[in-house]
């Protein structure tokens, strides 16, 4: 049955050079023409390739976002903490009991000036409390003195004091170094000591009477941080109390840090105060970041992160389903292309490649959304935003590896398709 | 084969004792002890009516099916021993198909289209754009280049598809029912270009059930219940 024409028009030459060409082009398809196939299959259905998206783009959107607004909700709370407590210091004697009653060692006068000198500190300035005995605190001269008397806390401070507690004056001045030195005769009240005495401006220059003696008030406090029984005490400047007291030393030291110093300082500053011995010195220092901090974080960051979890599943079965339906409408396309030359593993790619950049333009819009989102809550709120960068950068490399776990079964499927049934028909 | 005359080329097709059979129940056999040949140059149409195992016939020739049993062997090569992996590179190199329904995505424009068939073969892309280009003009499209295939005629989309399926330089052009969905001035026009393609000696293999396309070609072979008669 074998027939084989003879006088078979000789194609002269034409053949044999293309089949010398043909050896030559025995090399697979370049990558690079694989993913420009597959960037023209994305891009060929722009209103498909936004809806298949969508889920990603959420998911990634409501990760970023949760995760970056827990972040940075929990950075304000420990900002918050970082300024009332992270930055302050107290240093004073080590207590000593056993000692026949004596204290371990005496606070020099210079301690604030010590202090300042090291490098993060803001401010520093001596308080002690006085021990005024019987001594009442009354606003006037008291025509029935013994009842209009107060059993107030009587403290001294240094002018640097109040720097290193932030104090806040509702009205008047604080006392300062000149009046330390000279000794006046005047205080600050705190803000709960003000209104017990009926007093609330100083304009007039009203006075205090401790036991007998008038003090000017000056100044009155709004607030303090740290040392809160400053509210509930009259103040009196060093100089004042040594001689109407006898305050032999101060008993504690305040400094405010630099933020992130307050470790540093305190080790450094019991050296600064007392060279010789600074063992003799208790410091009072915030504990190490950290511990409240991650508390806090991982509580909110676990709910959050659950929830962007799921998202990111819709997301994820989305491209699946539109890569399966995509899939079946194409495989005319499919057909065409086997029927070209492609090996199975051509098709899978394909089909592959384009999952994974669906996935990734998803995750790339969903992180730009999801930076938005806390920024824009941020802005609202008067926070600083906080957002890891390796969330910023590893969200679209995210949406792509979903893209790519998605897209596996629909390429499989793609490349198990038989040319012949792919071609057959329409 | 006598293996008398050296000038005469090995042939393009060589089928001995092909069968295809699809198993049942019941069995069908669609192809039963095929033998053909088709020497370079050749044009040759295969006749038959729906049912006769044409587009069985066609699948084996393509290489887009394996036979059951037998022989096939093309530009020499023993496609029966082939992996499916081997089988698409020899696809894609020397079989140029040209289909009914034009198969032509939508979304890529008449070049793009044409240039896709060497993107399997490995030709670089500046070479495959160039090279459609030439293949477009020799079909009497190079006006079309960029034109989205949903705007041209039945006709013309044809064109474009003889143009994909040459720019590879196939040994054989394999064209299944290429007037099927044409009128009569489209697929006058469509068998005027087979036959200038048989003048610059294409091999050409068309299956048709229309039998003054039949009439065309230079040799016809009639397929019924899956044998071939002539």
């Amino acid at each position: 049955m074998v027939t084989p024409e003879a006088g078979l028009p000789d194609p002269a030459g034409g053949p044999s050079t293309s089949r010398r060409t043909r050896r030559r082009l025995r090399s697979r398809p370049a990558v690079r023409d694989l993913l420009d196939e597959a960037l023209a299959g994305v891009a060929a259905r722009p209103t498909r390739l936004i809806l298949t998206t969508l889920g990603t783009v959420l998911g990634i959107a409501a990760l970023v976002g949760t995760v970056g607004l827990g972040q940075t909700a929990s950075g304000q709370i420990t900002q918050r903490f970082d300024l009332a407590a992270a930055t302050r210091v107290v240093v004073q004697p080590e207590e000593k009991g056993g000692q026949e009653g004596e204290a371990a060692t005496q606070l020099p006068w210079d301690a604030p000036d010590r202090v300042e000198r090291l490098n993060g500190v803001e401010a520093a300035g001596t308080v002690s409390a006085l021990d005024v005995g019987d001594d009442l605190v009354r606003s006037v001269l008291g025509l029935d003195g013994q009842r209009n008397g107060h059993a107030l806390q009587v403290m001294a401070g240094s002018a640097g004091l109040w720097e290193a507690v932030r104090a806040v004056l509702s009205t008047g001045r604080f006392f300062d170094a000149g009046h330390d030195q000279r000794g006046d005769k005047v205080v600050v009240l705190g803000k709960h000591a003000a209104e017990r005495l009926g007093i609330n401006r100083v304009d007039s220059q009203p006075a205090v009477f401790l036991g007998d003696e008038p003090y000017t008030v000056i100044g009155i406090l709004d607030s303090v941080t740290g040392r809160a029984e400053l509210n509930d005490a009259v103040i009196m400047p060093n100089g004042a109390a040594k001689t109407a007291y006898d305050l032999e030393s101060p008993d504690a030291v305040e400094i405010r840090t630099q933020v992130g110093a307050a470790q540093l300082i305190a080790g450094q500053a019991p050296v600064a105060i007392q060279p010789n011995d600074p063992s003799t010195l208790a410091v009072d220092a915030p504990p190490k970041q950290g511990a409240v901090r991650k508390g806090v974080e991982s509580d909110l960051n676990a709910l959050f992160l659950l929830l962007g979890a799921v998202a990111l599943l819709v997301g994820g079965l989305g491209i699946a389903n539109v890569t399966l339906l995509s899939v079946l409408e194409r495989i005319s396309e499919i057909g065409l292309r086997r029927a070209l030359g492609a090996a199975r593993r051509h098709v899978a790619v394909q089909f592959l490649v384009e999952s994974v950049i669906v996935g990734f333009l998803g995750g790339l819009l969903g992180t730009a959304v999801g930076v938005l989102l806390t920024v824009g809550v941020s802005w609202m709120r008067d926070w600083t935003p906080i957002l890891d960068n390796r969330l910023a950068f590893g969200s679209p490399l995210l949406g792509a590896f979903i893209g790519l776990v998605a897209g596996t079964y629909p390429a499989w499927k793609a490349s198990a398709i038989q040319p012949i049934t792919a071609l057959r028909g329409t | 084969m006598t293996a008398t005359a050296v000038a005469i080329p090995a042939p393009v097709v060589e089928m001995i004792g092909v069968r295809r059979f699809f198993p049942g129940p019941p069995e069908v056999q669609a192809i039963r002890e095929v033998d053909l040949t088709i020497g370079q140059g050749e044009y040759l149409s295969i006749v038959g009516p729906s049912g006769s195992g044409k587009s069985t016939l066609l699948h084996l020739l393509g290489l887009l099916d394996n036979p059951t049993g037998g022989v096939y062997r093309l530009d020499g090569v023993d496609t029966m021993s082939l992996r499916e992996r081997r089988r698409a590179v020899l696809r894609g190199e020397r079989i140029g198909f040209v289909f009914q329904s034009f198969h032509l995505l939508d979304h890529r424009t008449v070049l793009e289209n044409v240039a896709l068939s060497m993107v399997y073969v490995g030709v670089p892309r500046r070479e495959r754009l160039a090279r459609a280009r030439v293949a477009l003009e020799r079909v009497g499209l190079a006006h079309r280049t960029d034109f989205a295939p949903t705007t041209l005629s039945g006709g013309e989309r044809q064109r474009v598809a003889i143009a994909r399926a040459l720019v590879a330089e196939p040994s054989l052009l394999l064209a299944d029912e290429p007037t099927g969905n044409l009128d009569s001035a489209n697929a006058e026009a469509i068998l005027e270009v087979f036959d200038e393609l048989h003048r610059e000696g294409m091999t050409l293999a068309v299956i048709t059930h229309d039998a003054h396309v039949s009439s065309r070609a230079q040799r016809q072979v009639r397929i019924v219940d899956g044998t071939l008669q002539w």
